[in-house]
C-alpha cells in the first residue's frame, strides 16, 4: 500500500508491505523497519505471520529505497520524523517498533521522539554507537559494488543458514547482494550505501532516546554479528532497561534466522501466543 | 583473495548450502528420501502454506537434500537462488513456463541443443509460444527479432553442435535495453569454466546430468535466478510481466515481486511451475549431484587439459578435414572464447573426419575406450557420429544446413590418461582409413 507522507523534506508516496493482507488501523500494529541498502522484502515471512495472527502489519521501504519515493533522508533523527509521519497517514495512534539495524536505530528515536506512540521496541542487530570504519566510508565512495561485497561478507555468519528466506533453494549471500545492487542501481546520482551508512555513524542520541523510551524494549542479537558485535549493544540495552535475547547467527538476523526471530518477536509481543 | 569469511569456488563446492546435520551430527548431506514433513501443529502447518514461515512441506515443492543442491549451485554460479528439476529440458521449460503463456514469443540461438529446439520450435508453439531462432553471432538478427509480446532471450554458452561462443555481454545489453531477461544455458561451460551473470546474464540452467553430476548416472536440472532482473522496471515500462507483478489468483492474490524484490521469479517458479507441472528432482538424485559438484573444480581443470591434448592431436592428423574447438585460432569464436571462457572452452568438441558417412560409422565402431552413446559430460570418453545416429534422417545437405558433415564426430572427453584417448583415435582413424576397411 502507499501513503503520502509529509515531512520537512516535503510530501512523497511512501510505500508499506501490508503483510499480503488489507491494511487495518483498528487492528494491533506492528511496524517493521529495514536495515541500509535493504527494503521490506527482509521482513516479508514475519510480515505474514503478524498479519495472519490479529495484527495490522506496515513494513515501509525507507525514502530512497525500493518502492517509497523521495530522496534518501540523511540523518536516524529525520528517518524516525519520517516513520511518525507514515503512521500518522496510514492511521496508526501507536505501534510496536521492530528496527533491524539503520532500522534499530530509527525505531529507537521514533520511540523516543513520541513514547506514548510506540508500544514495545524490538532492536534487531543492533548496536550504539553503530560507528562504522572509515575504510568501509571511503572505500563506498570509491567502489560501492566492493563495498556491497564487503558489507555482505560480514553480515552471513554461515554457509547454510537454514530454513532460507524467503524460501527454500534461496542463497542468502547472493540474494543480499543481488538486494543491495538494486537498492544502489535504484539511485540516479546518489550513494546509497554512502548514504545509509553514514546515517549509522552519525547517529549520536541514542542513549537520550533511550531515556525518553517508556515502552518495554527487546534486542535480539546475532552470536556471531560481525557487523554489529553484541557487547556492542550493552550501554543501549541497559538504558533501556531491555530484555537481551541471543540468537545462534550473524548480523542478517531476519534472513539467516527467520524462526529463532520470529520466536524472540513472538514472545516480545504476543507472549501468551509464545509457544504455539 | 578468498578467505575464512570470502570462500572461494572450492570452498562453496564442497560447503555451499550445507551444515553438520543438527538433528544426527552427519557431517555429510543426508538424502531426505521422504515425500512430506510433519506439522508442528495446525497453526504451524497453515503458516507454511502461507507463507508466514519458511520450510518444507512436500517433496515436490521443497526437500532438505534438494535445497542444499540449489544453495550450492547458486553459490558457484553468484546467483539469488536455485530450483533443482527432474531434468535439464525440465529446467528450460521451467524458466520459460514461469514468465511466458500463449501469445508470447521468445527470441533463441539457433545453435541449440536438439532438444531444446524440439521444445522451443514444436511444443512450446503448440502451447501458442512462438519462437524465432537466430544465428548466435548475428547480433542484428537478436534486435530484428525482437517483438512487443517477446519474454526472453535465449541461448547455450557453447552453442550446438559448432561451440559458438554465445557473446553474453552484447546479448544482455542488447535484452536489457529491451527491458527483456537473458537466459542461457550453462551445461556445457559449468561455473567452473564461466559464471554468466558476471557477463549480464539474468537465468541459467543446467542439465545436471552432464558435468555438475559428472558420473553418467543421474538425469536433473538446475534452474538459477541472478536476482539482477527488475521486473517491476520491465513491467512498468513494457507491460510486460505481469506473471511477477500483478496479483495472481493462484496463490492468495500473492504479488511475487513484491514478496521478494530479487527473488520474485523463483518464487513463482516454485510455487506455480513445481506445484503444478510437478518436475521435481528425487533427493537421491540431489545427492548424486551434490556428490559430482564436490569434486567440480577437480574434474573440469582435468577434462579441459584432456581435451586440449586431443584437440592438438586431432588437430595435426592428416585424416581430420577440421577440429571445431573455440580455443583454435581457426574457430570463428576464438577471440571471444578467449576473453569470455579464459579457464577453457569445455571438453565438448565435434571435428569431422575426412570421408563420407561409412568412414563416420566404422571410426566409431573401431574405439574402444570411448563409449558409443548419446550423452556427454560423463567422467567416461564419450562419442557419437551424428550422421548415423541423432541426424540419420537428413541428407547431406540437410546435414550441411545444421552444421553437421557425413563425418562429423561429436566428442566429450573424460578423465582417462589422455596417451589412452589419443591411442584409440589413433586406431580408428587408421581404421577408418580408405582401404582399411
Amino acid at each position: 500500500m502507499k501513503w503520502p507522507v509529509v515531512t520537512d523534506a516535503g510530501s512523497h508516496e511512501a510505500y508499506a508491505y501490508s503483510g499480503g493482507k488489507a491494511f487495518d488501523a483498528q487492528l494491533p500494529c506492528v511496524v517493521f523497519v529495514h536495515g541500509a541498502m535493504h527494503d521490506h522484502s527482509v521482513w516479508t515471512l514475519l510480515a505474514r505471520w503478524f498479519a495472519n495472527h490479529g495484527h495490522a502489519v506496515l513494513a515501509p521501504d525507507l525514502p530512497g529505497h525500493g518502492r517509497s519515493e523521495g530522496p534518501p533522508l540523511a540523518s536516524v533523527e529525520a528517518l524516525a520524523d519520517w516513520l511518525l509521519a507514515l503512521l500518522d497517514a496510514a492511521g496508526v495512534r501507536s505501534a510496536a517498533l521492530v528496527g533491524h539495524s539503520m532500522g534499530s536505530l530509527i525505531s529507537l528515536e521514533a520511540a523516543g521522539r513520541a513514547p506514548a506512540r510506540a508500544t514495545r521496541l524490538v532492536m534487531v542487530g543492533t548496536a550504539y554507537p553503530m560507528k562504522v570504519s572509515a575504510a568501509l566510508l571511503d572505500g563506498a565512495r570509491e567502489d560501492v559494488a566492493a563495498a556491497i561485497d564487503n558489507v555482505n561478507t560480514f553480515s552471513h555468519a554461515s554457509l547454510a543458514s537454514k530454513p532460507s528466506h524467503p524460501g527454500p533453494g534461496t542463497w542468502l549471500h547472493g540474494a543480499n547482494r543481488a538486494l543491495m545492487r538494486r537498492m544502489q542501481s535504484g539511485q540516479r546520482g546518489a550513494n546509497l550505501f554512502l548514504n545509509d551508512f553514514e546515517v549509522c555513524d552519525r547517529y549520536g542520541d541514542g542513549l537520550a532516546a533511550a531515556a525518553r523510551v517508556t515502552c518495554p524494549a527487546t534486542l535480539v542479537l546475532g552470536a556471531r554479528d560481525q557487523m554489529t558485535m553484541p557487547r556492542l549493544a550493552v550501554d543501549v540495552g541497559a538504558a533501556l532497561h531491555a530484555e537481551t535475547i541471543t540468537l545462534a547467527c550473524g548480523h542478517a538476523i531476519p534472513t539467516e534466522a527467520p524462526e529463532a526471530l520470529l520466536a524472540a518477536l513472538r514472545g516480545a509481543l504476543v507472549p501468551a501466543q509464545a509457544s504455539l | 583473495m578468498p578467505g575464512h569469511a570470502n570462500p572461494g569456488f572450492d570452498t562453496l563446492a564442497l560447503h555451499a548450502g550445507a551444515a553438520p546435520d543438527p538433528a544426527t551430527g552427519a557431517r555429510a548431506v543426508p538424502i531426505h528420501l521422504t515425500t512430506s514433513f510433519v506439522f508442528e501443529s495446525s497453526e504451524h502447518a497453515a503458516s507454511l502454506f502461507n507463507m508466514e514461515r519458511s520450510g518444507h512441506v512436500y517433496s515436490r515443492i521443497s526437500n532438505p537434500t534438494n535445497a542444499v543442491l540449489e544453495e550450492r549451485v547458486a553459490a558457484l554460479e553468484g546467483g539469488s537462488g536455485a530450483i533443482a528439476t527432474a531434468s535439464g529440458q525440465a529446467a528450460l521449460h521451467l524458466a520459460i513456463a514461469t514468465i511466458a503463456g500463449a501469445g508470447s514469443h521468445i527470441v533463441a540461438s539457433s545453435a541449440l541443443y536438439g532438444g531444446s529446439h524440439n521444445l522451443l520450435h514444436y511444443t512450446l508453439s503448440r502451447f501458442g509460444i512462438a519462437t524465432t531462432f537466430v544465428a548466435p553471432g548475428d547480433i542484428d538478427g537478436w534486435r530484428a527479432a525482437i517483438r512487443p509480446e517477446t519474454k526472453l532471450v535465449f541461448g547455450e554458452t557453447l552453442g550446438n553442435p559448432g561451440l559458438d561462443v554465445l557473446d553474453i555481454p552484447t546479448l544482455a545489453a542488447l535484452a536489457h535495453d529491451h527491458h527483456l531477461p537473458l537466459l542461457v544455458d550453462s551445461t556445457f561451460t559449468t561455473p567452473w569454466l564461466m559464471r554468466p551473470f558476471e557477463h549480464g546474464a539474468d537465468l541459467l540452467y543446467h542439465s545436471a546430468t552432464k558435468f555438475l553430476s559428472g558420473h553418467g548416472t543421474v538425469i536433473g536440472g538446475v534452474l538459477v535466478d541472478s536476482g539482477n532482473f527488475d521486473w517491476d522496471a520491465a513491467a512498468a515500462a513494457t507491460g510486460r510481466f505481469t506473471e511477477l507483478t500483478a496479483a495472481y489468483d493462484g496463490f492468495h492474490g500473492m504479488v511475487f515481486s513484491e514478496e521478494s524484490t530479487v527473488g520474485a521469479f523463483l518464487l513463482r517458479a516454485r510455487r506455480e511451475g513445481l506445484r503444478d507441472f510437478g518436475a521435481s528432482m528425487s533427493p537421491h538424485t540431489a545427492w548424486l549431484v551434490l556428490q559430482g559438484i564436490e569434486t567440480l573444480p577437480l574434474r573440469m581443470a582435468r577434462h579441459v587439459e584432456n581435451t586440449r591434448k586431443v584437440v592438438a592431436f586431432l588437430a595435426g592428423h592428416d585424416r581430420v578435414a577440421r577440429v571445431g574447438y573455440p580455443e583454435l585460432e581457426s574457430h570463428p569464436d576464438h577471440a571471444l572464447a578467449k576473453r569470455l571462457l579464459p579457464r577453457g572452452c569445455g571438453s565438448v568438441f565435434s571435428f569431422d573426419l575426412k570421408g563420407s558417412r561409412e568412414e563416420g560409422r566404422a571410426f566409431i565402431e573401431a574405439l574402444r575406450i570411448f563409449s558409443h552413446l548419446a550423452n556427454v559430460g560423463d567422467c567416461r570418453s564419450l562419442v557419437i557420429h551424428p550422421a548415423s545416429t541423432t541426424h540419420f534422417r537428413m541428407d547431406d545437405s540437410a546435414l550441411a544446413r545444421a552444421g553437421v558433415g557425413p563425418g562429423t564426430i561429436r566428442l566429450s572427453i573424460g578423465l582417462e590418461d589422455a596417451d589412452d584417448l589419443i591411442d584409440d583415435l589413433k586406431r580408428a582413424l587408421k581404421a577408418a582409413a580408405p582401404g582399411k576397411r
